[in-house]
């Protein structure tokens, strides 16, 4: 919201320095975001009078002019423009002169003839036709306003005003007026408010014999007001007028149109201006729009409307939708004669849920989709009115159309100091507090706060304690620090996830963070089979596009992608991690499972399998699961059939791992091998043992074995290692890989694993001949799986 | 015999001194002290002498067994010493030759400040709570005091799943299923993706993360609140920083505040940083509104709370100096080593 400084100083004298302003109405709740002075960027430019234009000797398009700029002597300046004439008064930028958008102007030679400045047009002040309608836009800017020979331009022109830009919180709608701003002004610095009764001579006759409102829907239009003014004659508004409405970022267009902006910015309350000629049988109803009606509306547009839209129709069609735009017959012509001005109230939510649906939010209906005073509808229609008279745009009729179905009964509030002075953690005394609200403009009588009818925010006392913090001055309000004892504690789970993350990167991972939405094209290029319940996800009913249309049911597309910028970004590796969520659809109106998935990605000359199942197990290891084994996995599509294992705590899966599939790295565009893993965040918390208690360190020494074993190709290490486990069980205390070794001698599809096992028993020194029995013993069993020495 | 032994001890002192290893060494002990050594032949012919000469040349022998025994020792410790100078010195190195480095992986830079933000919160006395991110549409808006048709829903362009159901545009919700759920006195931060459908840009993006604090006791006040956020911001941006309360408006707290941080950059003076402000916005709080309490379940005339609420990358760029929100979730390993 826009406020001109003059507009303001209409109401309230307020003369403060801008920083001062800019910092006392921000820190009472009116924020105020910048201020312009408007034609800061000019300097030096004056006005002058045109003594005499000559041919340029040597330019055709050029002329030079004899200027009077109210010095000791004329000056000359060469100008190209062909609107000049002898007595034309002009802006004249001199030497060393500045405008807008830090334009210079020096003294320089034009075709070897000597010009002083330039005559500037209204662009070149920075002002368009709608400030000054009688200019043209491509020429010098021939002035008609009265002024003096040598005046300041700015100040001959009205460029002299400031104008702050207010943020307006969208539970203030009051203070989207001049009226509204200049209350917390005169607040904020505890200053006169001088508010006028606007006042209407009126020219005879009756309105109601004109014109006819029926309400049919009160709710969606608690109040209608309106008025009529005949006889207008359409010109365009005097300047004063046209100033404050571009100090407020409004184009002036004519002086009724002018007239119900005006308004709007001025009390807050949009007006609208109907002509009445367009208004079949002088009759305006407002009421629902009837399924399959249509309006044209003011931007030529042809919209459909439904029944739960409010218009306003004559007899026959609607005129306008109520709150949002009119119609394009019924609005403000040349050759209007007689014009209604309705200023209503429509409901808040409706207006928004109509602005909407036709796709046209207008100043309008910013305005009243948040819910306006119902008590300033006839305030603004009389002011408008007044203004009306003012600019002898028409004569007023009489009389005043007023449908009323608002409450008038105010919002009243018990006022409780106690409760005030508690929930700020202040102590004012009452008169104090009383002293504070009244300044807000609330009444107080009787222990009984009377919530004034702008103020459609406040109805509970916390909102009374809110007006009394802001005059009082938040920053006055003591800092103290919270009574009572409370201890901050992760819980076990924000523990574990904390030691995930901790090992994820002490092997090495890098922690990423990924959009949670995807496009489904990834459930394809992931080759996720169809009636995989991952192809069932949560589907964003207004995504930004097809890219983050659906939650992800897989955290490997994100992971792949990333692993694919990464490659493409020409990182010649990358060691990734995720922990977040994915979602699993649980039907409409249901909210989704979100589950955490640790996710990896890695790839690199470095890398193979082995590089992801150790971190893996490094991790598996930390959290002390038990009982991890990896079983090799061939039906999962996303991942290489020969090199894909799922990790499993006794009988529990935790997760897969493996290399990336050729076809799914081809879809990413990763033009190496990548091996990822997911795995269940829940399953791991639940299959980790945090409880450790300590074994007593071994009293008798340990008997190391190895074996150099020959196998088929076939046969996984794993399952060797089972084996030996199981024939020497309680012996064993550890079982080590430590070579694989393949030849021609050993023969075709045939390898050599060299195994350290060592044997201990916590009860006495082994014998040699116990841990040779244990060695045939698992030799023996060994065999039986096809394994023999070597 | 006297005089053999001096002449023994003089020649044996100055080969050993003269010798160059320690073989050298070893042999010439051999040769002195050896069973077959000089010193040995000379004490087997004390015999010949007269029982008065004996314990005399007896002691002269011993005295020169032990000085040799000495300065044998003395060269021997000499030229080991000598050695592993020798053997040291050979073994020199390229001390500049880069280390053998155990590669740690990073945090993304969203959860580094992230985890300091919680440390301070925990030593504070909250705990740290998390909801779902796909929620009603009551959790969202309804129970916030924001229902449908509220002009506050046009400022959080919301992802619908379905008309109900959507992705929540803030971690509020979390503070309604904590107040259902836990009696007071509650100390909690939440925080967490939220999403809003913002086109993504150099300061958008359509997920972005939230931290939010919800403090519900009997008591509770707006000073305590100011108390509150004043430790956190100095805690954030040091000791000296300097924090205004500013009135504002959220539809779930009342009264209102957003909470600016004096510029670092300029010192409240104004510059390009701060839009010429003088000040940051690091945060939104207020008091918890007596609606919001009622329809969770708590009588707002025994409890009164606190809220408060900020956005987390918007921080983690002004502390980092990162220009470009895209970056984060771009994930590229030359930005995400450098945390």
């Amino acid at each position: 919201m826009k406020l001109s400084k003059k507009w303001l100083n209409d109401y309230v004298p307020c003369d403060k320095e801008n920083r001062d302003f800019f910092e006392a109405l921000t820190m009472s709740g009116s924020k105020v975001e910048s201020w312009e002075v408007e034609g800061e960027e000019i300097s030096n430019v004056v006005i002058g009078k045109i003594l005499k234009i000559e041919k340029h000797p040597d330019a055709d398009k050029l002329v030079v002019c004899q200027l009077d700029v109210a010095k000791d002597a004329p000056i000359q300046i060469v100008t190209g423009a062909d609107n000049v004439f002898e007595g034309a008064i002009v802006p004249v930028a001199l030497d060393n002169s500045t405008l807008p958008g830090g334009v210079k102007i020096k003294k320089g030679k034009l075709r070897g003839v000597e010009s002083c400045g330039m005559l500037c047009s209204l662009k070149e002040l920075g002002l368009t036709v709608n400030d000054f309608p009688y200019a043209i836009e491509n020429g010098i800017f021939i002035i008609e306003e009265e002024c003096e020979i040598g005046q300041d331009v700015r100040s001959a022109l009205g460029l002299n005003d400031t104008v702050y830009d207010f943020e307006i919180t969208s539970n203030r709608p009051d203070c989207l007026s001049v009226l509204g701003l200049a209350r917390e002004v005169a607040a904020t610095y505890k200053l006169p408010l001088n508010i006028k009764t606007p006042e209407v001579k009126g020219c005879g006759g009756d309105v109601n014999e004109m014109l006819s409102v029926t309400v049919e829907n009160a709710e969606l239009c608690p109040r209608y007001t309106a008025k009529i003014v005949k006889n207008v004659k359409i010109e365009p508004s005097p300047r004063w007028m046209r100033e404050r409405l571009r100090a407020h970022g409004v184009r002036p267009i004519n002086n009724l149109v002018d007239i119900t902006n005006f308004v709007m910015l001025e009390y807050g309350q949009p007006m609208h201006a109907f002509d009445l000629r367009y208004i079949n049988d002088g009759k305006i109803v407002v009421r629902n729009a009837v399924k399959g009606e249509t309006i044209t509306t003011l931007d030529g547009i042809e919209r459909p409307l439904s029944p739960e839209m409010l218009v306003i129709a004559d007899s026959k069609a609607p005129v306008a939708v109520a709150g949002v735009m009119g119609g394009e017959y019924s609005g403000i012509m040349d050759d209007t004669n007689t014009v209604v001005f309705e200023s209503a109230v429509f409901l808040g939510s409706s207006v928004r849920k109509t602005a909407k649906k036709l796709g046209m939010r207008t100043e309008a209906s910013g305005r009243f989709e948040k819910d306006l005073d119902r008590q300033n509808t006839l305030p603004a229609l009389m002011r408008a009115c007044e203004l009306v008279e003012m600019l002898g745009a028409g004569e007023v009729v009489d009389g005043i159309i007023d449908v009323d179905n608002s409450n008038k009964e105010p919002v009243t509030i018990k006022l409780d100091c106690k409760f005030i002075n508690e929930f700020l953690g202040i102590s004012l005394s009452c008169d104090e507090v009383i002293a504070y609200l009244e300044r807000a403009g609330f009444k107080v009588s009787d222990g009984v706060v009377t919530v004034p009818s702008y103020r459609t925010d406040v109805y509970h006392k916390a909102d009374l304690a809110e007006e009394v913090a802001r005059f009082y001055g938040y920053n006055n309000i003591p800092s103290t620090t919270i009574r009572g004892t409370a201890k901050g504690s992760l819980t076990d789970r924000q523990k574990f996830d904390g030691l995930v993350n901790e090992t994820m990167r002490a092997c090495g991972l890098t922690e990423i963070l990924t959009y949670s939405f995807i496009s489904p094209k990834n459930l394809d290029k992931l080759c996720i089979p169809q009636g995989d319940e991952r192809r069932n996800p949560v589907v964003i009913s207004n995504p930004l596009g097809e890219d983050t249309s659906i939650m992800r049911t897989s955290t490997l597309s994100s992971m792949l992608e990333i692993l694919s910028k990464n490659y493409n970004n020409r990182n010649l590796s990358a060691n990734l991690y995720e922990v977040a969520a994915e979602y699993k659809n649980q039907g409409a109106d249901v909210l989704p499972i979100e589950r955490d998935i640790l996710t990896l990605g890695m790839y690199g000359t470095e890398t193979d399998f082995y590089s992801i199942k150790g971190v893996i197990e490094t991790l598996l290891q930390k959290l002390n699961v038990k009982d991890v084994s990896f079983t090799a996995i061939s039906d999962d599509a996303t991942f290489h059939p020969g090199r894909c294992a799922a990790v499993y705590s006794g009988d529990t899966k935790l997760g897969v791992l493996g290399e990336i599939h050729p076809t799914v790295l081809k879809n990413y565009e990763i033009g190496t091998k990548a091996y990822c893993a997911t795995i269940s965040m829940d399953t791991l918390f639940e299959c980790q043992n945090t409880d450790i208690l300590y074994k007593p360190l071994p009293k008798f020494p340990a008997v190391s074995r190895d074996l150099a074993l020959v196998c088929d190709e076939g046969l996984p290490a794993g399952e060797i290692e089972k084996t030996i486990y199981e024939a020497a069980r309680k012996l064993i205390e550890s079982i080590t890989l430590f070579d694989i070794y393949r030849s021609e001698a050993l023969g075709k599809d045939k390898k050599s694993l060299a195994f350290n096992i060592s044997l201990r028993s916590s009860e006495r020194t082994l014998t040699t001949e116990e841990a040779d029995n244990a060695i045939k013993k698992i030799l023996k069993a060994l065999e039986n799986i096809g394994v023999t020495l070597r | 015999m006297k005089e053999q032994l001096i002449a023994i001890k003089s020649q044996a002192e100055a080969e050993i001194s003269a010798a160059s290893d320690s073989a050298q060494l070893e042999a010439l002990r051999v040769r002195f002290l050896g069973k077959k050594g000089e010193l040995t032949a000379i004490l087997k012919q004390m015999g010949s002498l007269s029982p008065e000469e004996r314990p005399i040349v007896g002691q002269l022998a011993n005295e020169v067994r032990s000085a040799l025994e000495e300065i044998l020792t003395k060269k021997s410790e000499e030229l080991k010493t000598a050695a592993m100078a020798e053997k040291l010195k050979e073994e020199a190195i390229d001390v500049t030759l880069p280390g053998k480095k155990q590669e740690l992986g990073h945090k993304h830079p969203l959860t580094l400040v992230l985890d300091d933000i919680k440390q301070m919160f925990l030593g504070m006395g909250f705990d740290i709570v998390r909801g779902p991110e796909v929620e009603t549409d009551y959790y969202n808006f309804e129970a916030l005091n924001i229902p449908k048709g509220h002009p506050a829903r046009d400022t959080q362009d919301t992802f619908y799943i379905t008309e109900n159901i959507l992705l929540r545009t803030q971690t509020s919700p979390v503070q309604i299923r904590t107040m259902e759920k836990m009696k007071p006195p509650i100390r909690i931060i939440s925080p967490g993706r939220v999403y809003r459908s913002d086109a993504v840009d150099a300061t958008h993006s359509p997920v972005f993360h939230q931290i939010e604090g919800l403090v519900v006791d009997k008591g509770v006040t707006m000073a305590d609140l100011k108390g509150t956020l004043e430790l956190f911001a100095k805690k954030l941006y040091g000791e000296d920083s300097k924090v205004r309360f500013r009135p504002h408006h959220f539809p779930f707290t009342e009264p209102s505040a957003e909470v600016d941080v004096m510029c670092f950059n300029c010192q409240g003076k104004g510059c390009s940083l701060c839009k010429g402000e003088g000040w940051i916005e690091i945060l939104g709080a207020g008091m918890v509104h007596p609606k919001v309490l009622s329809i969770c379940g708590i009588d707002p005339e025994e409890y009164s709370g606190f809220a408060f609420g900020m956005g987390l990358e918007r921080l983690v760029m002004r502390r980092y100096q990162i220009d470009d929100m895209r970056l984060f979730f771009d994930n590229d390993i030359k930005f995400l080593n450098q945390f």
